[in-house]
């Protein structure tokens, strides 16, 4: 019998698993999931929508820094960078966080076309990685609504 | 939830200025049971432990910040706090590291940072409480202890602390080599300063008046131990009034001043709790500070005590266990239900003072501070006083985390400096005595490094699910069975 929430209970497991699969997520998103508790039923959706919104800040920084054409201050550039990683390396955002070592070479070697490629590609991730993150809350609450428990999915 | 052992109340300043890591940060700690304060900005970080002096216990940041390099925070820390301090990054490279350790942090995490590596930090503060102990005990290591004793001794002053630190890393660890190995002492024989011997020297300080007047011969003559030498004398009374000029300074023991003025003071409850509840400070979940005492009165009372042998009243054995292990008292007493525990007495074998009571003393929270001496005789007269224990460690204002039935939910974060804590039931599993099973001791864990502590009793420590932390960064792990009473036995110098 394959009911609403059993349903909607698998696709949330499948979805989880695809995004760990494809490297979206590594295991500090499942940390993540460990600290959330009563306490803190949304512990994870604020986590991440912190990040995203660190996101948006630290690559509108490096756009700035790298649209000073002749005058590019790639340390600048650099830091920010660092601190995506940083930031990345919170949420488990596996792709974003591989970027930025990509990104902070290009820094290092101050390749201009190598960062605004780097920086290209690290607005397409995380605004895709948010994409995804928001359905999968999206499924939560619709288990949540129909009034199933949300499945423990371990990796 | 892993099974592990952390202090409760430990009181956390986090400085990072990713407000992601922040919040993951202040949760994870709170989840280890800690008071936590966060910071997004390296001087509002110095501003906070500036204003609340005695306000944290360690401190974690970032290594990079904005407004200020985290090796310049590190440094500010140390220099004028002498907080344990940890630094974060994501970035590993070895040269950042070195930084970090040459800096003086006692530790360097890798973002991303793991529960296990968080509920390990009180090691850190609880090995410089060790130090500051080691210090105010004025145990003679010969070994290497020229660095050391000029970094310890020299009351603290701005200069030589950062060089403390700096080398903290390497030669402690060597320090604690070189103990073990005796060959590498200086070629007289050593004296240790047993508590005994110390309080026999304290005694005849305090008898002569004033150690100011005090001088190694006329000490030495109301010590009246035959094998010991004016020199001894000498070097540890100098040892003695550095501990004392620091003291005068306004540098914070951590300790209670039971305020035992000899060792024959009868107990009084009102003193205890005169010396616990210290006022103006907050009551830290382990370190209770001194009151306005009299310097020299606290100096021999929080001195005197470590010396308690077997004839000492039970007062006075309690007063000591408060100072001697100040960390593990609070740390392990916090996290007990309190109504839980049997009565320790009947649970725990007494503990005896064999030839050296400095042995398997009992874990205070399991036996409050009960059993803190006891041959047996003194157990009855012990009983009651671990009903004060009970009480005077109640916090009764600050730190609710300190009980665990008191602990009270908290808000959900809301601003960027919190300091709330979180009760968290469910994961404080406190084995108590009779629930112990040997084989549940988690078997990586080295317990060496605690049954050498001579604060720990065995029996106590066994009940306890520690984690395992050897596979930790903590350098705490590689410590020594002996921490700092390396060799018990009083020498004979014929």
């Amino acid at each position: 019998m394959d009911t609403l929430v059993a349903q909607l209970q698998r696709q949330f497991r499948d979805y989880t698993i695809s995004l760990y699969h494809q490297g979206f997520l590594d295991d500090q998103f499942t940390e993540l999931k460990k600290l959330q508790d009563e306490c803190s039923p949304d512990f994870v959706a604020e986590v991440v929508s912190l990040f995203f919104e660190d996101c948006e800040k630290l690559i509108g920084n490096m756009a700035r820094a790298l649209d000073q054409t002749g005058n590019v201050d790639f340390s600048l550039v650099g830091s920010s960078v660092h601190q995506l990683k940083g930031s990345s390396s919170s949420v488990g955002a596996k792709r974003v966080k591989g970027l930025c070592v990509t990104f902070k070479e290009c820094c290092d070697s101050q390749s201009f076309e190598g960062c605004v490629r780097c920086l290209q590609q690290v607005d397409i991730e995380y605004k895709s990685l948010k994409a995804k993150l928001q359905d999968l809350f999206n499924l939560e609450q619709q288990i949540v609504q129909a009034g199933g428990r949300i499945p423990q999915v371990d990796i | 939830m892993e099974k592990g052992f952390s202090p409760v109340g430990l009181r956390v300043l986090v400085v990072d200025d990713d407000p992601t890591w922040l919040k993951i940060l202040e949760k994870m700690l709170k989840k280890c049971s800690y008071e936590v304060t966060t910071c997004g900005l390296a001087r509002e970080a110095l501003r906070l432990l500036r204003e609340r002096k005695d306000g944290f216990d360690i401190v974690i940041s970032d290594v990079n910040m904005p407004d200020m390099d985290g090796f310049k925070l590190l440094e500010h820390v140390g220099l004028e706090l002498d907080l344990p301090v940890i630094m974060m990054s994501v970035d590993g490279e070895t040269s950042r590291v070195m930084k970090g350790v040459q800096h003086g942090a006692c530790d360097y995490l890798l973002k991303p940072i793991r529960m296990k590596e968080l509920k390990i930090i009180w090691q850190h503060v609880l090995r410089k409480k060790l130090q500051e102990v080691r210090d105010i005990e004025g145990c003679c290591y010969d070994v290497g202890a020229d660095w050391f004793t000029q970094a310890q001794f020299l009351g603290g002053g701005e200069d030589v602390s950062f060089g403390k630190k700096r080398k903290d890393f390497d030669f402690e660890k060597k320090l604690f080599q070189d103990e073990s190995d005796q060959s590498s002492s200086s070629k007289k024989a050593r004296v240790v300063w047993s508590y005994e011997l110390h309080q026999k020297f304290v005694n005849a300080v305090n008898q002569i008046g004033c150690d100011h007047k005090a001088g190694p011969k006329k000490i030495l003559d109301l010590m009246n131990i035959p094998w010991l030498t004016r020199e001894n004398v000498a070097s540890h009374l100098q040892k003695y009034r550095l501990y004392l000029s620091r003291l005068e300074k306004g540098k914070e023991i951590k300790c209670y001043s039971g305020g035992v003025k000899n060792m024959d003071s009868p107990p009084k409850d009102a003193e205890i709790n005169s010396g616990h509840q210290s006022p103006g400070k907050s009551s830290s979940y382990a370190f209770l500070k001194a009151t306005e005492t009299d310097p020299k009165q606290l100096a021999s009372a929080s001195v005197s005590d470590p010396t308690s042998d077997v004839h000492m009243p039970p007062k006075a054995k309690k007063t000591r266990i408060g100072y001697d292990p100040p960390i593990s008292s609070g740390v392990f007493d916090s996290r007990l239900p309190w109504n839980d525990v049997p009565d320790p007495l009947e649970s725990k074998p007494p503990i005896l003072y064999e030839n050296n009571f400095l042995q398997q003393q009992p874990l205070p929270s399991q036996s409050s501070y009960v059993a803190n001496s006891a041959p047996s005789l003194m157990q009855e007269e012990m009983k009651p006083s671990y009903v004060n224990a009970d009480e005077f460690l109640m916090p009764q204002d600050k730190n609710s985390t300190v009980i665990l039935q008191d602990m009270d939910l908290s808000a959900p974060f809301s601003s960027n400096a919190t300091s709330n804590t979180e009760s968290i039931p469910g994961s404080l599993n406190w084995e108590l005595p009779e629930a112990h099973h040997s084989d549940s001791l988690d078997t990586d864990l080295d317990f060496s490094w605690f049954q050498g502590e001579h604060f720990f009793a065995n029996t106590g420590l066994q009940n306890f699910q520690f984690q395992d932390y050897s596979s930790s960064t903590s350098l705490l792990s590689e410590l020594p069975p002996h921490l700092w009473y390396g060799n018990d036995t009083l020498t004979s110098i014929p």
